[in-house]
């Protein structure tokens, strides 16, 4: 998580200040930025290892699983030399880190496809589900923060409050079989399953969609909502913001204008765990709904440890995880005023 | 899921297959219609057209289309929907019956075999079926260094020839069962074998594929070509993977298709009850089993395995874990589903009191430790609990260890010396023995070794003479019954469910999913 909420300590005092402090005290907001953007290359290579190495350690390997019991030694050696097993485990991960930045994740071993292209595929579809989510999610969770805001302790408040906390306390298969049940089994006016192919328009695409989406929809609401009515409440204590109700302006545009900027960053965060989880935590949903998303298919390589592809898949989860969290930090800089000056 | 352990499931006759094809020999002439189930009547006329969709589990996103590689259910049935085998089985008896082969001899006491193949098939591109493509295609799956999964099936092939515009095939030792090998579904027959592509899928079979979209959807259109008028009734065929049981079910309820596979027996008599909707139980040749390695203490007393055989209470598993879904099992491998089974063999019952005494005279003192994992099968925990429930009525002390059920097959089966697993059918008798029972199998999983047993395995494989054959499988059955460490309860039906749209289906005793063959049998009706 992020530390933005802390002012910049330029040691003005410190003699003699160095070039990176003399940068840092002008340029504040670019020189945390750019932090932020080395930590997560930092971050990212952290993870390479870490991905690279718990593979290594699962126990079971492909050539055994592939070549079944009756495996004789000499097939499974000459399986793993074809595959380049045979290789130091350092010269290996460094031989797939160099494929990774000329784009090649290297070649599945269950199926012989490029894992680039696949992956390419699945992210894609991942990516349309997780948008296509957060489109709704997103506006729809801080619009009904403010109105609970406004509201706040009303009926319309405890009643948006009520209905959040349920949606996110059932388990996120159960509210798929529920809409499942009710818009598929009982008023058939869904479509499911909810698969998508190439073949299929954009259009075609976000109407089988529906159901996942609704889905998603309902479990990452609420956390957003509270966060952005818990933020902006936070705020609303503040003396600036009697001020505000002071001077005599409407509850809303108070909100609106001078509490909303000032709770940016939290809801901004939680926007992006949330768009996170939305493409690398959904395998649950992709299965009930037999979505081909990214989830499905390291799972489907797990089982017969195609490492090639789990490594590939692991390695975009953490990008995208990086990445996400990385912008969010950077908002939340961009958005602080306190930043936005150099003193 | 291990791709050497064949998953495929096996299927048995039913009374309602039997009357259907009792039906369709024109035996129901002259009986009274309301004693034939309702798809019987009317199974009489094939209606074309339609878009088939099949709901099914068992596809992963790491499947190919190399046949060789097929294991399953998904790409099981994806093969019969592109390929054709050179022959192929009767629903009901299990024969084998023509297919791209349209007749064979055999000489030398089974060891060479003469297929006269078709002349007036074309595959999926136009060019025409020859005997070469058979060849290659044998040739692909029985190359020592093939990794295709009927390799071991075919180890015994010595040459695969064109001879004369036939194909010929020597054996290393005479087999009477050669033409049901042929059955196998790898052994789907390719253009060139394959050798060009492996993954071509371009054959002979009722329909082409269109499109590949593995661990999610499969489509194909009516080869228009099909040289065999009687199947593929339909104008187009789509294959949904959908792995999530309960998804399955919706999906199917809510009509947008019209087959689905893998049902649990707790849902079966939920979903009987829906309109529109019919469940169809099919007996198979497939086991659960409590393996024992006779070669590891304690289980190389034969008495201790005497002791665990009559420990398990048969009825209480077959109606709890399978909802009264299977038949009972007898602790050998094979059931009336097989030619040329054995059928008068006592049944072994549940008995504590001999059990304790079995295991007094072992000798063995202390807990037994089975490990156990719903990998094995659907309900393989609750199978073992109950397993520990009835010993400890003849105060045997079993211990559970549930172990992952990622790995079990690697790690566990045909390694611990005492575990819960199971097998899908074998075409015959002898396949199932060669591959669980002989003692040099590798997937010898009981480590059951007896020079007897072996002997008469070989003799049985090359008898051609029907009767001395059943009498030395009866002797082997109850061979493995009293002294292999194999503890076999229940043999476990097929369980599936199709929208009443969709019209027949046959009961297939070669293996589930009507053996495959559903895509070119069955036919919609609006």
């Amino acid at each position: 998580m992020t530390d933005t909420q802390q002012t910049p300590s330029a040691p003005v005092d410190a003699p003699p200040p160095g070039p990176i402090v003399v940068m840092r005290a002008r340029f504040p907001m670019a020189s945390r930025i750019g932090e932020r953007i080395v930590l997560g290359i930092g971050l990212l290579l952290a993870s390479s290892i870490l991905i690279f190495a718990g593979i290594e350690i699962l126990p079971g390997d492909f050539a055994e699983t592939y070549l079944g019991q009756a495996a004789t030694p000499q097939a499974i050696a000459n399986l793993r030399a074809e595959f380049g097993l045979d290789q130091p485990l350092v010269t290996r991960y460094f031989d797939w880190l160099l494929g990774i930045l000329h784009g090649d994740f290297g070649t599945s071993w269950a199926s012989g496809q490029s894992v680039s292209g696949q992956i390419a595929d699945r992210l894609g579809n991942s990516l349309l589900l997780a948008g296509a989510a957060a489109v709704i999610a997103v506006p729809l969770a801080i619009g009904l923060g403010l109105v609970a805001v406004l509201y706040r302790d009303r009926l319309i408040d405890r009643l948006i409050n009520l209905v959040s906390l349920a949606a996110v306390s059932l388990p996120e298969f159960f509210v798929a079989y529920l809409l499942i049940m009710v818009f598929v089994v009982q008023h058939p006016v869904a479509a499911f399953p909810a698969t998508v192919y190439d073949s299929m328009s954009l259009w075609e695409k976000l109407q089988t969609i529906i159901l996942p989406v609704a889905t998603l929809v309902l479990v990452v609401l609420a956390h957003m909502m509270r966060m952005t009515r818990a933020a902006i409440i936070n705020v609303m204590a503040s003396a600036y913001m009697e001020t505000a109700e002071l001077k005599g302006i409407g509850a809303l545009r108070a909100i609106v204008r001078h509490a909303a900027p000032n709770a940016l960053a939290p809801i901004i965060n939680v926007i992006a765990l949330n768009l996170a989880y939305l493409i690398v935590g959904v395998v649950v949903v992709e299965v009930v709904f037999v979505y081909p998303g990214m989830g499905q298919y390291m799972v489907d390589a797990v089982t017969v440890r195609d490492l090639p592809v789990v490594q590939g898949c692991g390695l975009v989860f953490a990008a995208i995880y990086i990445l996400l969290n990385m912008t969010a930090d950077i908002l939340s800089i961009l958005v602080n005023p306190r930043l936005r000056h150099p003193r | 899921m291990n791709n050497k352990k064949a998953s495929i499931p096996q299927s048995g006759l039913n009374r309602r297959a039997f009357l259907a094809s009792a039906a369709a020999a024109g035996f129901a002439a002259t009986a009274s219609g309301l004693l034939l189930p309702r798809e019987s009547r009317a199974a009489d006329e094939p209606q074309r057209g339609g878009h088939l969709v099949l709901g099914l589990d068992g596809g992963q996103t790491t499947d190919i289309l190399d046949p060789g590689t097929y294991a399953g259910s998904t790409m099981f049935l994806v093969g019969f929907t592109w390929g054709d085998r050179l022959v192929t089985t009767d629903p009901v008896s299990g024969e084998a019956l023509p297919s791209l082969a349209e007749s064979w001899t055999s000489s030398d006491g089974a060891k060479t075999w003469t297929f006269k193949l078709r002349k007036d098939v074309r595959f999926h591109d136009g060019t025409p079926f020859t005997v070469n493509d058979a060849v290659q295609t044998l040739r692909r799956h029985s190359d020592k260094d093939s990794t295709s999964a009927a390799l071991g099936l075919l180890e015994e092939i010595e040459t695969i020839e064109e001879s004369g515009g036939d194909l010929v095939i020597t054996l290393k030792n005479g087999n009477a069962d050669l033409p049901l090998m042929l059955t196998d579904y790898h052994l789907q027959i390719q253009k060139n074998g394959g050798m060009d592509d492996p993954n071509s899928a371009i054959g002979t079979g009722p329909y082409k594929l269109e499109s590949f979209e593995p661990g999610i959807r499969i489509t194909f259109s009516k080869n228009e070509d099909d040289w065999n008028e009687d199947r593929g009734f339909v104008d187009s065929v789509e294959v949904l993977v959908i792995n999530d049981n309960t998804a399955r079910i919706a999906a199917l309820s809510s009509g947008k298709v019209h087959f689905i596979n893998t049902l649990s027996p707790k849902t079966m008599s939920l979903l009987s009850r829906a309109p529109n909707i019919e469940t169809i139980s099919t007996k198979g040749k497939g086991f659960y089993s409590f393996l024992m390695h006779g070669d590891t203490a304690p289980f190389d007393n034969n008495d201790l395995r005497m002791a665990l055989k009559l420990a398990i209470d048969r009825e209480a598993m077959l109606n709890t874990v399978l909802g009264g879904y299977g038949t009972l099992g007898n602790d050998y491998p094979v059931n009336d589903a097989y030619a040329l089974a054995p059928t008068d063999i006592p049944q072994r019952v549940y008995d504590p009191e001999e059990a304790a005494h079995y295991f007094k005279k072992s000798g063995h003192e202390g807990p037994i430790l089975l490990r156990t994992s719903d990998a094995a099968f659907t309900g393989a925990v609750d199978a073992s609990v109950l397993f520990q429930a009835n010993a400890k009525e003849a105060g045997i002390d079993i211990q559970l260890r549930r172990e992952p059920a990622d790995g079990y097959w690697s790690n566990v089966w045909n390694k611990k010396p005492f575990c819960a697993s199971y097998w899908g059918g074998r075409a015959t008798q002898d396949i199932r023995y060669t591959t669980t029972q002989l003692s040099t199998s590798t997937w010898n999983d009981t480590r059951f070794k007896d020079p007897e047993f072996d002997k008469m395995l070989l003799e049985a494989r090359a008898e051609t003479d029907q009767d001395k054959r059943r009498a030395l499988y009866r002797q082997m059955a109850i061979m493995v019954r009293d002294n292999s460490g194999l503890i076999l309860p229940v043999f476990n039906n097929y369980l599936n469910a199709r929208s009443v749209k969709m019209q027949g289906w046959i009961d297939d005793v070669g293996n589930d999913l009507s053996n495959g063959q559903i895509a070119s049998r069955v036919w919609l009706v609006s």
